[in-house]
């Protein structure tokens, strides 16, 4: 590195002259003014909206979660544009405006989400903002949406952290959070292993394999009190990579559970890591995100896990034959190549909302709607998405209750696809903690309300 | 020695002045928030630029970035204090009293010695936070907002502008500051240590003494760019402020400035920021590859960063 300053120029440039420096400055500022007026980028036109997709592009997460999850967002946006979704939904655009889709890349931590965020509304003008992946992204991001007032619909990430905290208006989040899954992991236990009396986990050290473990354990400790947790629980780093000790530690474990709520590629490194060394023979595993793996990983994903899709999503869904779920399913198939997973479901969903509050604010306004407009229709409102019901009836109107499902994974040899059996249902009332509630105190409270 | 006229200080007090105003006239906010990242990067990057004149590079002060962050955060979320004539100078003092201590070992290394030691105390720094769920684990956690002796703005448009005014304040007089080093005898055996140490030392100067003030300096100044994005930005985690690519990402900007002038960070750090806003919103599948061709050709064809560039153009004219 020494050899890089070049002598010369620091000479030149430690005794400069005043005319040096004066213009040095000025040709910085200049600089930075013609950017300024030559990139910054014109007033968007009535009949389009820009919406902004952010979603993992470079990085582990972007093969399981980042790529189905852009491929479900633009099929739904090119659907809506076209109007050739199913009925009832096949009007064109959102309240007639057809939308410019701009995907970016949520990797790289949260603190330059919250720049990129920024750079999205301020620089690149989008009108609404329709992803996420990471719960560390929403949490961060929370607070700057209500400071930058523009509509962003969170349409993955699982902390209940974010209408928990603070009130919000301008986020919504479109799909259960963490503690859906958990509670109904709990169920799914209780209801096919009652005989299990002892458990333990593998999570992600950051709140989303914290949260999802917390609850899950508090679940348990509530719907089957004979049971116990290991004392010795697996926290690696996320996109750690390497499993190897953790495996270890699991198989020398006594517990006959171990609970994961891996997701990404940590989540296929894990299994492919974990298949040779017999741990799936030796104990049952419940993947809470595992559905995204079942594609992928086609016929290498061992018979016999218990897998989740964080809801009605993916392959648990898949036999479901109403003409939604139907046309997303096909039409997904035809374009990819792939079953749609679910995140590209979770995604499809997210923009399936805004345009369904959209259109409902055009109607009651009678014209194009102002963002505050949409915002109200978006607020407690309940609409058919593609799989499942979903309403918008915690966090004050903005977040969003679903059903939960857990099946457990099985190798069809005839038609040679990944695929589940055993699959039950939760409704969203049995999963979900009623509005107002926080959900550890809901579930330490033992589940008050629920309805299963 | 060049008996030459110095006029950096007043060029630095025109040159920030007009930012400022022009600044606060013209820009949109999206550029206004790129220049107040791109500043507050460039505090540390100045720390950094100091320590390369002695021909140390380090790979780790992304700890002290960090460490002037989570001070920030830390205040604000455990005190409730949020005033920033309290946070920044909290900052800048501890990040300069951790790299005082850590400073006492660094001081005895030089070379991959030093780039690597310094990786390892930041790789510690971010093992802890990651492991720590009170201190927000991975995530991190957002900020409160922050006052301004005592007012608090009232939405983000103010937020933003006072800030920028504040922090063209900040910047220039570090630079006066640290300019005005680097013409003191202790400020001008940065090329004597990283030319001949055994020279120094016959001339009764300490080259270890000498290292180790560079050394708490840039740490302080990292510190204080640290707090300065925490506060800007409204969030801190470990990823995006203390993990080795921050403290690669600030190498970087070092590199594309050069050594050359105080000046150099500032239009270093807004290019690359402007470099890397571009790539993320053509390409965002392949950024990376973007930034990191930047660096290649500044490498191979101007050693010397965008500064040679600048004093070179300005050289030439002059000299007719």
């Amino acid at each position: 590195m020494n050899g890089l300053s070049g002598a010369d120029a620091m000479k030149r440039g430690l005794f400069m002259s005043f005319a040096n420096t004066l213009r040095a400055a000025g040709v910085a500022t200049a600089a930075v003014i013609a950017a300024g007026a030559t990139l910054s980028s014109p007033a968007w036109a009535k009949d389009t909206l820009t919406v902004a997709i952010p979603a993992f592009l470079s990085g582990p997460a972007a093969g399981p979660f980042g790529v189905p999850a852009r491929n479900g967002a633009e099929m739904v946006i090119d659907a809506i544009n076209s109007g050739s979704l199913p009925a009832p939904y096949n009007t064109i655009g959102f309240a007639g405006a057809t939308l410019e889709a701009e995907f970016v890349d949520e990797s790289g931590g949260n603190t330059k989400q919250v720049a990129e965020y920024r750079n999205l509304v301020q620089k690149r003008n989008v009108d609404l903002v329709i992803g996420y992946v990471s719960s560390g992204s929403c949490a961060a991001l929370a607070p700057v949406v209500e400071e930058l007032q523009t509509l962003t619909i969170f349409a993955v990430c699982g902390t209940p952290r974010i209408f928990e905290e603070a009130p919000r208006r301008y986020s919504f989040r479109t799909m259960s959070h963490a503690t859906a899954d958990a509670v109904a992991a709990a169920h799914y236990i209780k209801d096919m292993f009652p005989e299990i009396k002892t458990y333990t986990g593998v999570n992600q050290n950051y709140a989303w394999g914290q949260d999802s473990w917390r609850d899950f354990e508090l679940s348990m400790t509530q719907l089957m009190p004979d049971s116990k947790a290991s004392e010795n629980l697996q926290f690696p780093k996320i996109f750690a990579g390497q499993y190897g000790s953790e495996i270890s530690a699991l198989s020398l474990d006594p517990s006959e559970l171990v609970h994961s709520s891996f997701w990404d590629g940590d989540l296929e490194g894990f299994i492919f890591q974990a298949t040779p060394r017999g741990l799936f023979q030796q104990k049952k595993v419940i993947f809470t995100v595992g559905g995204t793996a079942a594609y992928r990983l086609g016929k290498r994903l061992p018979d016999g896990l218990i897998i989740g899709a964080r809801g009605p999503y993916g392959i648990l869904v898949r036999d479901r034959e109403t003409e939604l779920n139907t046309w997303f399913i096909n039409t997904y198939k035809d374009r990819y190549g792939t079953y749609p997973s679910g995140p590209a479901y979770q995604y499809g969903q997210g923009v399936l909302a805004a345009k369904i509050a959209y259109d409902k604010a055009a109607a009651a306004a009678g014209g194009f709607p102002t963002q505050d407009q949409v915002i109200d229709a978006f607020t407690g409102m309940e609409f058919e998405s593609f799989s499942t019901t979903v309403k918008m009836a915690n966090g004050a109107g903005h977040q969003a209750i679903t059903e939960n499902v857990y099946g457990i994974s099985k190798w069809n040899d005839e038609t040679a696809e990944a695929g589940v059996t055993d699959v039950k249902f939760y409704p969203a009332e049995c999963v979900m903690p009623p509005e107002g509630a926080s959900s550890v105190e809901w579930i330490e409270g033992g589940m008050k309300g629920a309805k299963c | 020695m060049d008996m030459k006229r110095d006029w950096t200080l007043p060029g630095l007090t025109v040159g920030f002045a007009l930012i400022a105003v022009v600044g606060t006239l013209v820009l949109p906010d999206w550029l206004m928030a790129l220049t107040v990242n791109s500043f507050s990067r460039a505090l540390a990057v100045l720390g950094l630029m100091v320590l390369w004149r002695c021909g140390l590079v380090s790979f780790g002060h992304a700890l002290y970035y960090g460490l002037g962050a989570y001070v920030v955060a830390l205040l604000g979320k455990d005190w409730g204090i949020s005033e920033v004539l309290i946070t920044l100078p909290a900052a800048a003092l501890l990040s300069g009293l951790v790299g005082f201590g850590i400073g006492f070992i660094m001081r005895r290394y030089r070379e991959i010695f030093f780039a690597m030691l310094s990786l390892a105390f930041s790789m510690v720094m971010y093992g802890i936070l990651v492991k720590t769920e009170a201190l927000g684990s991975t995530d991190g956690f957002s900020i409160e907002q922050p006052s301004f002796m005592g007012w608090t703005p009232e939405d983000a448009t103010e937020k933003l502008h006072t800030i920028f005014l504040m922090l063209c304040f900040i910047c220039w007089a570090v630079a006066a500051l640290v300019h005005r080093y680097l013409q003191s005898t202790l400020g001008n055996l940065t090329r004597a240590i990283r030319d001949n140490e055994i020279r120094v030392e016959y001339l009764g100067i300490s080259a270890q003494h000498a290292v180790h003030i560079k050394y708490v300096m840039s740490a302080a100044l990292a510190g204080l760019g640290g707090a300065m994005l925490a506060i800007s930005l409204g969030q801190v985690d470990p990823d995006s402020m203390v993990n080795w690519p921050v403290s690669g990402e600030l190498v970087f900007v070092t590199i594309l400035s050069g050594p050359g002038s105080v000046v150099a960070p500032f239009i270093g750090s807004v290019l690359f920021e402007l470099i890397r806003t571009y790539a993320f919103e053509w390409v965002p599948g392949a950024w990376q590859l973007i930034v990191g061709a930047t660096l290649l050709v500044i490498i191979f064809f101007l050693p010397g960063g965008v500064w040679s560039l600048i004093s070179r153009a300005i050289g030439k004219r002059e000299d007719l």
